[in-house]
């Protein structure tokens, strides 16, 4: 049987268990070494209680363990026969935002945990606020510590009843409810005594059996070239080749095609992957493709079907998740790099800040702050092809570079 | 012009049997697109070489990314001296049947030109020093990235690090000054004297790195295979006996079918007990064992806590 690939991204603080759970899921599912194991021990002897912290195995900096808290993502793996999985750690207060909104950018599905004794709280808000902004396809809300809510039913259908409101508000799609206890390691791994009335599945369970099928684009044709391929050998003379990933739909020989920004067209004489040609390619696929007519593509631009095509615009609107200490500046020029294209753009408006708590909007603003989600209007010094990310999350992202320090410093959401 | 509608709502009776990739597939895409973001954003890359299997599956990687042209980088090898010479066999037989370029630069230079101390001791490793010849190597020929088989599953301070990794003149990494890495968007903009070290098989184990050597039946030196060998037993560790470890009297020579699980320098890795001669019985193994590769066979992680992420700051690979 064939495994493949699930990445997640699990939302919380430490007070929700969020390192608890990853460690049990870890441990239970013997992802865990010996050597690994005796660090943890003799970490733990430095604690008070002596019991071993399975929330040390992720805190990975000396700095994040020395103050109990975790900074940035982490990833961590682990796999079961029917998967592998990919888990981004990231922390979960308000001032962690940024990286909240990195981790879950790759992810198919968020872990939202929350604390069965506080129930839905500003946290859990902001945390499915940010999940629905990013686009994950699958939420799963966690109801944790149900060991310290007697494992009750009421406790946990009050919860559910609570948060699908949220939901509902949010357009969350695709939410399933599970008590669990990490500590305890109730319904994580294996089913619960405790939990005997709840029919629902296990949380690993879970993790193996969503179906992904759907979350990859397979009708809109999209593949940005990363590079071009020239042998300028004897034997190869004509060859050029334009390597890339194709990030959505598929790709048949002989399709016709169009190069955007420029809008010159042509038709695929050949796909080939890794060295050998093939009839047809799709989305994820690393390939290369050759085109019948010898014109103008370099790194950057995209080729696209002729149905389904993206937008072609000087002009986004964007939501933006600001990521840096200096403030956003209305006005400033910054480098903007959606896939493997990188053009000059210039922040022309900022229309209101988002509450991420709250989802209000708080207009009359010229800058934004570390960890703020704003409403902006972006002009780009050349022609963007992209989609909006709401439909087509892998040509709707994008990053601005502050040109003069070249850190990144936002994640753009085309609207 | 955009609209609110998801595309994929509907989608047209495609189930992951007949257009999805299995997990191999998915690294092995991630990984080539990775090396196609260095050639396109770097004007002097350099992909690192050690002989081991995790730069071995990254030339493998190489080739299915830019074939049929040349590569874009170099194969550069910071040699020890410490090696394995059946590593170094595999190198050059590697390099010669690829027809890539191959560049080595020798610790035992930067020593004598620099003066540096040799270490003492035991198993006077020169795993520290290779720093030296790492950053003049990179200065030598200006490389702007240097494309490595880091990942994040060998160790705690590696499991944060980006796939576009930022190093100052001075090589060294700052964990709290991380760019963040969004998407699939690799963010390579750098200044003068800065490089960036990029790691393609970031997302992969070390278990993965097996099952896809054996799937692309990928060769290997012969030493990740169980060979017999003189080995001494320290600290619950097998080391090879080699001209650059220290015997004392109180050694006593085994003699041990060994092999492999990561291979350095003879003086920092450590051979486990094994009868396994074919990937398959490897794979098994690995899957059976309990103790992780860094470890169970490098002498030079267990220091301390933090030893990695302080190697690391200090421009360490």
């Amino acid at each position: 049987m064939s495994m493949d690939l699930l990445r997640f991204i699990t939302a919380g603080s430490v007070d929700d268990g969020k390192s608890t759970l990853i460690g049990r899921l870890l441990f239970d599912s013997k992802s865990i070494l010996i050597d690994q194991l005796e660090a943890l021990e003799k970490q733990s002897r430095n604690k008070e209680d002596g019991e071993i912290d399975l929330a040390l195995l992720t805190d990975g900096l000396r700095a994040e363990r020395e103050q109990g808290i975790t900074i940035d993502v982490a990833y961590k793996y682990f796999s079961t026969p029917k998967r592998k999985f990919i888990i981004a750690d990231a922390p979960g207060h308000i001032q962690y935002t940024r990286n909240m909104v990195t981790g879950a950018s790759n992810a198919n599905l968020i872990i939202i945990l929350v604390d069965a004794r506080h129930g839905v709280v500003e946290q859990t808000r902001r945390h499915s606020i940010i999940a629905s902004l990013l686009n994950i396809p699958h939420i799963v809300v966690a109801i944790n510590k149900m060991d310290l809510a007697d494992y009750s039913q009421d406790v946990f259908n009050n919860i559910v009843i609570d948060y699908a409101k949220n939901a509902k508000t949010l357009g969350l799609k695709d939410v399933t409810y599970l008590p669990i206890s990490a500590l305890k390691g109730d319904n994580i791994v294996d089913k619960s005594e405790n939990l005997n009335w709840f029919e629902g599945t296990t949380l690993l369970e879970l993790l193996e059996n969503v179906k992904l099928e759907n979350d990859v684009n397979l009708t809109h044709a999209r593949f940005p070239v990363q590079y071009v391929i020239r042998p300028q050998t004897e034997e190869l003379h004509d060859y050029r080749g334009y390597a890339g990933k194709i990030i959505s739909g598929i790709y048949k020989k002989g399709d016709e095609v169009t190069v955007l920004p420029s809008g010159l067209s042509s038709k695929i004489k050949s796909i080939e992957i890794s060295g050998k040609e093939t009839e047809e390619a799709f989305a994820q696929q690393s390939v290369i493709l050759q085109l019948e007519n010898d014109i103008d593509i370099s790194r950057g631009d995209v080729i696209v079907k002729n149905e389904n095509k993206p937008s072609v615009s000087q002009e986004l609107q964007v939501l933006l998740c600001w990521m840096d200490n200096k403030p956003l500046v209305k006005g400033n020029k910054y480098l903007l790099q959606i896939n493997s294209r990188t053009v000059k753009s210039v922040v022309k408006e900022i229309e209101y800040k988002l509450d991420v708590n709250t989802l209000q909007k708080n207009y009359d603003l010229q800058q934004a702050g570390l960890n703020d989600i704003v409403r902006a209007t972006i002009k780009t010094a050349s022609p963007l092809a992209y989609d909006s990310y709401a439909a087509l999350r892998t040509n709707g992202g994008a990053i601005l570079i502050d040109e003069t320090s070249n850190v990144t410093v936002g994640a753009c959401m085309i609207q | 012009m955009s609209t609110n509608t998801t595309y994929n709502e509907s989608h047209p009776n495609s189930p992951l049997g007949a257009r999805g990739l299995d997990y191999l597939d998915q690294l092995e895409s991630e990984a080539i697109h990775i090396f196609r973001e260095v050639a396109g954003q770097f004007e002097r890359p350099a992909l690192l070489f050690s002989g081991g299997k995790d730069s071995i599956t990254l030339v493998h990687l190489a080739l299915k990314a830019f074939r049929p042209g040349k590569f874009p980088f170099p194969l550069v090898h910071i040699d020890t001296g410490h090696n394995f010479p059946e590593a170094l066999d595999h190198r050059d037989k590697l390099a010669n049947e690829i027809g890539e370029k191959l560049i080595i630069r020798k610790v035992e230079d930067t020593i004598r030109e620099k003066k540096l101390t040799e270490p003492k001791g035991k198993f006077a490793s020169r795993n520290q020093l290779q720093t030296f010849t790492l950053l003049d190597t990179i200065e030598e020929f200006q490389f702007d990235a240097c494309i490595g088989g880091g990942r994040r599953d060998e160790e705690k301070a590696r499991a944060k690090e980006r796939i576009f990794s930022v190093r100052d003149e001075f090589g060294q990494w700052d964990p709290k000054l991380q760019r963040p890495e969004l998407w699939n968007i690799y963010n390579g903009k750098i200044n003068k004297g800065e490089n960036v070290r990029a790691f393609p098989i970031s997302n992969w184990t070390e278990l993965d790195v097996w099952n896809y050597i054996r799937r692309e039946k990928i060769d290997l030196p012969s030493i990740y295979f169980s060979h017999e060998r003189d080995v001494i037993e320290h600290e619950g560790q097998l080391v090879a006996v080699s001209s650059f470890i220290r015997l004392d009297d109180t050694d006593v020579v085994l003699k041990k079918n060994v092999r492999y699980r990561t291979v350095g320098d003879m003086t920092c890795t450590a051979a486990v007990e094994s009868v396994a001669t074919r990937i398959d019985d490897i794979i098994n193994e690995i899957t059976a064992t309990k103790t992780s590769e860094r470890g169970e066979t490098r002498i030079d992680d267990k220091v301390s806590e933090a030893a990695m992420e302080d190697r690391k700051k200090n421009g360490y690979f």
